[in-house]
Parts: structure tokens; C-alpha cells; sequence
């Protein structure tokens, strides 16, 4: 496969990042200042992210389109209003997920944003799904960019009068130098902040005077460790093809309408799971000690009888200590439980910690 | 540092008398990114030279330290322990990893000079 990259490939290459492979993709891994320095800046200030790597999907439809994408996304399309963003899912027949989403509606259709790991795969199976009735575009000569932070929302305002104003997973269209631009208040962080679409034209050009104004760009390195902070799950890892979004403890991404009807792949699976028959959970978890529990580590009961795995874990530089996610049986899922980690043979005590680690409050 | 030799797994080694002081370099450092948690051996523990003797983990991933010298270990530093942190900031003075009693001499022998370790680094940079 071919190494791709984005438009602002240059300018990460000239702020001296060093770059890592990612989804087909080298993308900045981190800046000269470091995972930690970069984490805290997006906490204290604000963060600016290339997420260009990531689809952004376009399917124009009315009616028609809402009544059949609800067949593979379990969230209110019905009655989400224009401009409106949900985070939702493409579900699969087993009740599992095939890529975790955002679905804005638009005007004259729908946009949604996918992982790039997935996106290729989410378009055909999207595509299927809708057996070629409705145009389908995964724009190319767009760029994503996120910046994140108590300090995005005046710096965005600076710039383009009017975001301030929009509310908590809401967008719309706004210019910038007569160029269409597209603003969600969203992100990927656990901080207030603005996803921005705009021409891979602008992207380097806009992102330079972002931070001329203060906005410190950040690689995937403090990204990880923000979401984990934030406890968000990260596709192919926290969530896959094998996870239902009820174990994932992502039931309040399926509407109450959705859940109560049906109507989409794995329903079956996912109603009884909320009916009762969980067998497992995606819990937070803290280890006792300064021990970093990765992707794989085991975890045990306190009778060393092994009741799951961690499917992320790192230093969160905020909460100033080792945290991690991962899923445990049922029986173990209540913050405050006691667990073990072993990590290279050796086992560690921690403790079920309620998610997120970390939180602000976003405008709503 | 004239009297440290280094290794290429980027450790450097100090020798005073009988006791070598071993911890990794600055290099090393800058490639790891920031370390948030390090693993030393036990004290009185031997280790074979290139043996696994700890590890260290950045934000990103954990890294096997190894020893250039056979030994038994004779002391560990609770500092870095502490606050991994250090080891950024300092890693070729007061941020060292362990001393031990080295078994063999002669195996300084086959560790590299600051020069030459240098050249090394450069060579193998991407």
C-alpha cells in the first residue's frame, strides 16, 4: 500500500514533527515539545490537530436515505435536525461495529466522518447497504483539522465571526476568505473545541494563522492520551467488529426511539444485552501504583481468576497517573472494585475507575 | 565524558574502580519521547552482559533496558523511580539507572567511545 499523506504534510514536516505510520497515512506523531507538553497545552490553551486522515462522506438524500441509513446506524436520523451531529455507529449482524462514526444532517443529505482505518470498507458497506439509490462522495480535495480547548473558542471567533455561537455537537457553514468552510463544535479531546472542513486549497494557510494566534499544533501521540483521559474509545482497540456498543458501555449513543424499535443490524443482539445478558463491560480502570497497563495486559480477579483485558492504557499527564480502559466480566464492572493487571508476569493491584477520567464542561 | 563507554543499545557506562554506573543516553531520550515509568533490576541480583536489566515507558510504548557488563547489581536509584521525568532532563548525570560490580573488565573492551558512539548514532539516524 502507498504511504499517503495529507495537505499539511510540508508544514508538520517544517514545525520539526516526527511522524508515524497510521491507517496507511504518516501523520505527526509529535511536535518538538513533546507528548506531555502538548497534552497539557490543549488542557490549558488550545490544541490544533491534523485529522485530514479521517473520511469525510457525503451521501445527498432525502427521506429515502434517512429511512435507509437507519438500517445501519442505530441513531435517530428521523428526527435529527439540520446541522445537528450525532456519534453513532455502522453496526454489523452480530450486534458489533464495523466503524465508529459522526452523522451530521445536512440540507440536502448527510455527512459523516469516519475512521481512516475503516473508511474504505465503511464505503462499501454503506454502499451496499443502499444499493447504489444515492450519490455517494469521500472527498478527497477536503482536509478535517480540530482545534481543541478552554482558549479554540475565542481564537476560532477571531477569525470567523459566529462560532461562538454554536452549541455542543452542532454545525454549520461559515467562509473564510470566500471559501466554504464547515464547522462542527465537537472533538476527540474532553475539551471544549471546533472540527473544521475546509479545501485542502486553504488547510496550510488557515492552520498558519491559527497559530499565529496562539493554537499549538498536536500530534497523535497527546490525542491518544487526551481521548484516553476522556475515556473515548478508539476504533480497533477499545471497540471492533466483536463488541456490541451496550458492552461497550455506549448505550447512550443509541437513541431511545432506535432502541426501542429496531430496525438495524444486530438489533437482536444489542436489545438483549440491554434486556439483561451482558456478559462483559468497558470500564475504566487505575492502577495503584505508577505501572502502565497496555492494549493486552490481562486482568484478574482478586482470586487470580482471569476476568478480562485492557484495550488501552498510557501515563494521562492531566490526572497526573497511569490510567486505562479495557473490559471486565459483568460482575467486576463497579467503580471502586478491586482488580489485578499483569503486566510482564508480574501482577498489579488497581481499582474500577468511573469514566472519564477526566472532565470538563462542554457548551451545550 | 572520557571515562564513559557506550553501548549500542544507547546505554552509557561509567567505570570507577570495580563498580560501573549504567544508564541511558541522551539519544536515547529524544527517541523514547517522554518516560513515565521505569523498572529497575533487584539489588543483588546478577545480570549477564546484553542481559534484560529493567524497562523504561514513554506516553507511547515500553522499552527493554539491557546491560553492557555483566555484574551483580549493587544499587538502583529510587530518584527515577520516583519521577521517571528525570530522565529526560538529565539522563547522562544524575538520572543513572543502577551501578553493579562488574564481573569481567575486559568486556569494556567492546563498547564504543563517545566518539565513536556518536558516529554511530549519526550513521543509523533515518
Amino acid at each position: 500500500m502507498e504511504i499517503q499523506k495529507t495537505a499539511l504534510y510540508k508544514y508538520h514536516k517544517s514545525l520539526g514533527a516526527k511522524f508515524v505510520s497510521f491507517a496507511g497515512y504518516q501523520m505527526p506523531v509529535q511536535y518538538t515539545s513533546g507528548i506531555i507538553e502538548e497534552h497539557k497545552l490543549t488542557r490549558s490553551n488550545a490544541g490544533l490537530f491534523d485529522v485530514s486522515h479521517m473520511g469525510q462522506l457525503f451521501i445527498e438524500g432525502n427521506h429515502d436515505l434517512t429511512k435507509e441509513l437507519e438500517k445501519i446506524i442505530p441513531t435517530d436520523l428521523k428526527n435529527i435536525k439540520i446541522n445537528q451531529s450525532k456519534y453513532s455507529f455502522l453496526t454489523n449482524e452480530i450486534g458489533g461495529i464495523y466503524d465508529d462514526l459522526i452523522v451530521t444532517k445536512l440540507e440536502k443529505g448527510f455527512n459523516i466522518i469516519l475512521n481512516a482505518a475503516c473508511k474504505k470498507n465503511d464505503y462499501k458497506i454503506i454502499e451496499e447497504s443502499l444499493s447504489n439509490k444515492f450519490k455517494l462522495t469521500l472527498h478527497k480535495d477536503l482536509s478535517l483539522i480540530a482545534l481543541q480547548g478552554p482558549k479554540a473558542v475565542k481564537i476560532l471567533e477571531n477569525i470567523i465571526k459566529g462560532v461562538s455561537l454554536l452549541k455542543f455537537m452542532n454545525g454549520n457553514n461559515f467562509s473564510y476568505e470566500e471559501n466554504k468552510v464547515y464547522i462542527t463544535r465537537s472533538g476527540y479531546t474532553g475539551e471544549d473545541g471546533f472540527e473544521i472542513s475546509l479545501s485542502n486549497k486553504i488547510v496550510e494557510r488557515f492552520v498558519k494563522i491559527l497559530v499565529s494566534k496562539g493554537a499549538q499544533p498536536i500530534g497523535l501521540g497527546a490525542r491518544d492520551t487526551l481521548r484516553i483521559e476522556a475515556g473515548l474509545c478508539l476504533y480497533g482497540h477499545d471497540i471492533n467488529e466483536t463488541t456490541t456498543p451496550i458492552e461497550a458501555n455506549l448505550k447512550w449513543a443509541i437513541s431511545k426511539r432506535r432502541r426501542e424499535e429496531g430496525g438495524f443490524l444486530g438489533y437482536n443482539k444489542i436489545k438483549s444485552n440491554i434486556n439483561g445478558k451482558l456478559s462483559r463491560l468497558r470500564v475504566g480502570i487505575k492502577p495503584v501504583g505508577k505501572i502502565i497497563a497496555r492494549e493486552g495486559v490481562r486482568i484478574f480477579s482478586q482470586n487470580e481468576n482471569q476476568i478480562g483485558s485492557i484495550t488501552s492504557g498510557t501515563f494521562g499527564p492531566s490526572v497526573n497517573g497511569s490510567i486505562a480502559m479495557g473490559y471486565v466480566k459483568y460482575d467486576f464492572a463497579k467503580p471502586g472494585t478491586k482488580i489485578l493487571l499483569e503486566v510482564r508476569g508480574k501482577k498489579y493491584e488497581a481499582i474500577v475507575n468511573e469514566l472519564p477520567f477526566y472532565k470538563k464542561n462542554y457548551v451545550r | 565524558m572520557d571515562d564513559v563507554k557506550f553501548s549500542k543499545e544507547h546505554e552509557w557506562i561509567k567505570l570507577e574502580g570495580d563498580i560501573a554506573t549504567i544508564g541511558i543516553t541522551k539519544h536515547a531520550t529524544e527517541m523514547l519521547g517522554d518516560i513515565v515509568f521505569v523498572e529497575l533490576p533487584e539489588k543483588d541480583s546478577t545480570v549477564e552482559k546484553d542481559g534484560n536489566a529493567g524497562v523504561v515507558e514513554s506516553t507511547k510504548a515500553a522499552s527493554d533496558i539491557f546491560t553492557p557488563v555483566a555484574g551483580q547489581i549493587v544499587e538502583c536509584n529510587q530518584s527515577i523511580v520516583d519521577d521517571p521525568s528525570k530522565i529526560n532532563t538529565d539522563p547522562e548525570n544524575q538520572a543513572w539507572f543502577f551501578k553493579l560490580k562488574i564481573k569481567d573488565k575486559t568486556e569494556m573492551n567492546t563498547l564504543m567511545s563517545k566518539e565513536e558512539y556518536d558516529k554511530f548514532t549519526k550513521e543509523n539516524a533515518s
